[in-house]
């Protein structure tokens, strides 16, 4: 494939570590109708008297007749990121928009601009402009062109443009509104469901995360122990002549240990805790996709209730009726339909991931 | 291995039992009893049944046995006893005297010790020993009438007094080193291999966590359901795998205690031969001074300065009657000082002659032990490995079923 390897070597001076290959090859829709690709790479820190932030180089190759050229090499910071999934979001309130990777933490015992904390973001903003772009509606918002292709300043002027900070208050607003007023009571059946899966999945991948996390840090913990381990017993061959090489040959085999022990260890934190990790923020999206789902129908309801209420102005009524109806249709079949791709892709990335734990503990065992 | 009594007697620790009673201080304590269990091998050759002599001992026997041993035999490595308090521990084994598995390890460690001296050349045939195994009654006032407390030299207690010798025999300098090397190298392995052991345990149980979450999570999913399932009651099969994996290894860490108990004492033997040369070197330099004075007092010449020589300046000279009833008593003690003299060498080398074989004989069976533990624990590692691969091979057809 060609157009692939010109991604690769398109960038000769920032190496492209072998997980970022990898993600560009989990193609989620078939690798034969791609015709967007996208890159992160290339971290820089800009220091300025107020603040200091890193930014992205993204790099667009397309070959689709709405864009301009062929080729696009902008920079972003993570601010831009946020901004282009709220406006996806405002778009599209029913659709599942893929996770953005948190803002900084201060659990984590990585500080802000540290090097691992810079690289695991890198990738995860790698994975979310390529899940939007794989993603069948998604791929042709015209905010997601914008953030591809414009210059910083173009960029700027534009997001000035979006709906004030108030209206945005104001529908924030309505969404709390309505979600405090409870269950919606027309509420399709497969919505319910949806919601109680939900609620379940969420719960069990959060404690995947834990657990994950948890045999991450015993097998570090292991492995620290084992370092000394080691050595000791080539201490001791040096005070023995017949046990001496017995000595230094398990001195050697749990050196061995130690080195796949290592390479589990990076098996776990490069392919299964960051999926565990978007999984569980997924888990939070799509209660809030659920949600809003839910706003609109309530929407529609009240309207429902008022027009039984209110006798006269039918024809205004129905026609705002009729509209939101259909807003509602819209609403719940894209995401049943974006449902159905989730759960296909979660499947299909669950099942990769723990295969790989799995392999990665036969290699283990067997080195 | 000659003709030792291990060859001609079957011997077992079979059972341990709690007891409570009075000690001598008439205070209640609780205590555990070991059942030591002999039968004549020569009866089993014809294919009769031979019977079995049973008798109950405690530890404090069996230390008491130990005492004796090493005083009787000071220049025999005498084989160790299993510790007296649970040392190394990791979380799961409590250190608690009275915990089974403890009891049940020092039951095997007890045994071994037994063995061990039956099987040794010149242990073996004590009587005492003998009676250790065989009577039941009166065996402590049997030890206690050989008097052998008198003999022991306190200063051994003393472990890290130093006594300047002046012409240390250097192999037993060397071997001193080397049994401090080996007890601080083994008790050093001891301490980490537990603590690795107690790391791989927290490994392998977060993982039985996965079984139960897996299992809950197949509920809600229609396809992946089965996968998941069977891949959750893999990750059981594992977290509990490791409990057989560790109770295996403490055999091994066992016997490696034992090697770190010979150690010190193969270092006891190597302090025995110091103060035996310390008392030599003593003996030879007092009996030396002795025939200065006597030189002296016949010659009348001082030659090194003594306070007699001065008072006898300052308040006058002893009447020849007096020198030569002083002459006599040191020729007497000269003649004493130099028979001992004489044993004292003949003792000495005696000592380093069988010493030193008890020693060779001894570094073969450590070479021979540690390197039959060495490959039984490289043994049970491939072993782990291979449950390892097992499981998760199973896991993964699974979870690429899902």
């Amino acid at each position: 494939d060609t157009s692939l390897a010109e991604v690769n070597s398109f960038s000769p001076s920032v190496p492209i570590s072998p997980s970022s290959m990898i993600n560009q090859y989990k193609f989620e829709d078939g690798p034969e109708l791609r015709d967007l690709f996208i890159t992160v790479d290339d971290p820089e820190s800009h220091i300025t008297a107020i603040e200091t932030f890193i930014t992205y180089r993204v790099v667009t190759k397309t070959t689709r007749g709405e864009f301009d050229s062929s080729e696009y090499e902008v920079r972003r910071r993570y601010q831009d990121f946020l901004w282009l999934k709220s406006k996806l979001e405002e778009a599209h309130p029913t659709l599942i928009i893929p996770p953005l990777p948190e803002k900084f933490i201060m659990k984590g015992m990585v500080e802000r601009f540290s090097d691992e904390f810079i690289e695991t973001r890198r990738k995860a903003l790698h994975k979310f402009l390529n899940r939007i772009a794989d993603h069948p509606t998604l791929t042709f918002n015209e905010d997601f062109k914008i953030f591809l292709t414009a210059q910083a300043w173009e960029l700027s002027s534009h997001k000035k443009q979006g709906p004030g900070l108030l209206s945005r208050m104001g529908q924030t607003v309505r969404a709390v509104a309505s979600s405090v007023r409870g269950a919606v009571k027309n509420r399709p059946e497969m919505f319910t469901e949806m919601n109680n899966y939900m609620e379940t999945f969420s719960q069990k991948i959060n404690l995947l995360d834990k657990i994950a996390h948890r045999i991450y840090k015993e097998e570090r913990d292991y492995f620290n122990e084992m370092k000394e381990y080691g050595p000791i017993h080539t201490l001791w061959s040096a005070s023995e002549e017949d046990i001496a090489d017995s000595l230094k040959g398990i001195a050697g085999c749990i050196d061995r240990c130690c080195k796949a022990t290592e390479k589990r260890m990076a098996g776990l934190s490069e392919h299964l805790l960051p999926i565990l990790h978007e999984y569980v923020l997924y888990s939070e999206i799509l209660m809030g996709v659920l949600k809003r789902r839910d706003q609109i129908q309530g929407e529609l309801d009240s309207k429902v209730d008022a027009l039984a209420n209110k006798k006269t102005e039918k024809d205004l009524f129905s026609e705002e009726i009729g509209k939101l109806e259909d807003k509602v249709e819209r609403a719940n079949n894209a995401l049943k339909a974006d449902w159905d791709r989730w759960k296909q892709n979660m499947q299909r990335d669950m099942r990769s991931s723990f295969t790989n734990v799995a392999e990665n503990n036969l290699r283990y065992y067997e080195e | 291995m000659e003709d030792c009594l291990a060859k001609k007697m079957e011997i077992t620790v079979s059972e341990a039992e709690k007891r409570t009673g009075r000690n001598a201080m008439n205070i209640q304590e609780t205590y555990t009893a070991y059942l030591i269990e002999t039968r004549a091998v020569e009866s089993q050759i014809e294919g009769q049944c031979a019977p079995v002599d049973s008798l109950w001992r405690r530890y404090s026997e069996f230390e008491l046995l130990r005492n004796y041993l090493s005083v009787t035999y000071p220049h025999i490595v005498v084989p160790p006893l299993p510790e007296k308090r649970a040392d190394f521990v990791w979380h799961k084994l409590s250190a608690d005297n009275m915990d089974p598995d403890f009891v049940e390890r020092r039951r095997i460690g007890l045994e071994n010790f037994l063995l061990r001296v039956a099987s040794h050349p010149v242990l073996c045939q004590d009587k005492i020993f003998y009676a250790f195994l065989t009577q039941e009654g009166g065996w402590k006032e049997m030890v206690n009438e050989t008097g052998f407390q008198l003999k022991a030299d306190s200063r051994l207690k003393a472990l890290n007094a130093t006594f300047r010798v002046k012409n240390p025999d250097k192999r037993f300098t060397e071997l001193k080193h080397y049994s401090d090397e080996l007890q601080s190298v083994i008790s050093h392995l001891l301490r980490v291999r537990a603590r690795v052991a107690d790391r791989l345990y927290g490994v392998y149980k977060v993982h039985g966590n996965y079984g139960r979450v897996f299992s809950e999570w197949s509920a809600i999913e229609k396809e992946m359901g089965d996968g998941l399932q069977s891949a959750g009651h893999h990750m059981d099969v594992y977290a509990a795998s490791i409990d057989d994996i560790l109770e295996e290894e403490e055999h091994y860490a066992d016997q490696l205690k034992e090697y770190l108990f010979y150690a010190e004492a193969l270092r006891a033997v190597c302090r025995k031969h110091e103060l035996m040369q310390y008392d030599l070197e003593m003996a030879a330099q007092d009996l030396t001074s002795k025939k200065q004075q006597c030189e002296e007092l016949a010659t009348g010449t001082v030659r090194t300065f003594s306070l007699k020589g001065m008072t006898s300046k300052l308040f006058g000279q002893e009447t020849p009657e007096q020198r030569e009833a002083k002459i006599k008593v040191l020729e007497e003690q000269i003649q004493e000082g130099e028979e001992q003299l004489k044993s004292k060498n003949l003792e000495g080398r005696d000592f380093v002659k069988s010493a030193w074989a008890d020693i060779e004989r001894f570094k073969e069976q450590k070479n021979h032990d540690l390197k039959e533990a060495l490959i039984s624990y490289a043994v049970m590692q491939i072993s782990m490995c291979k449950k390892g691969i097992q499981v998760w091979t199973n896991a993964k057809e699974c979870f690429s079923k899902m």
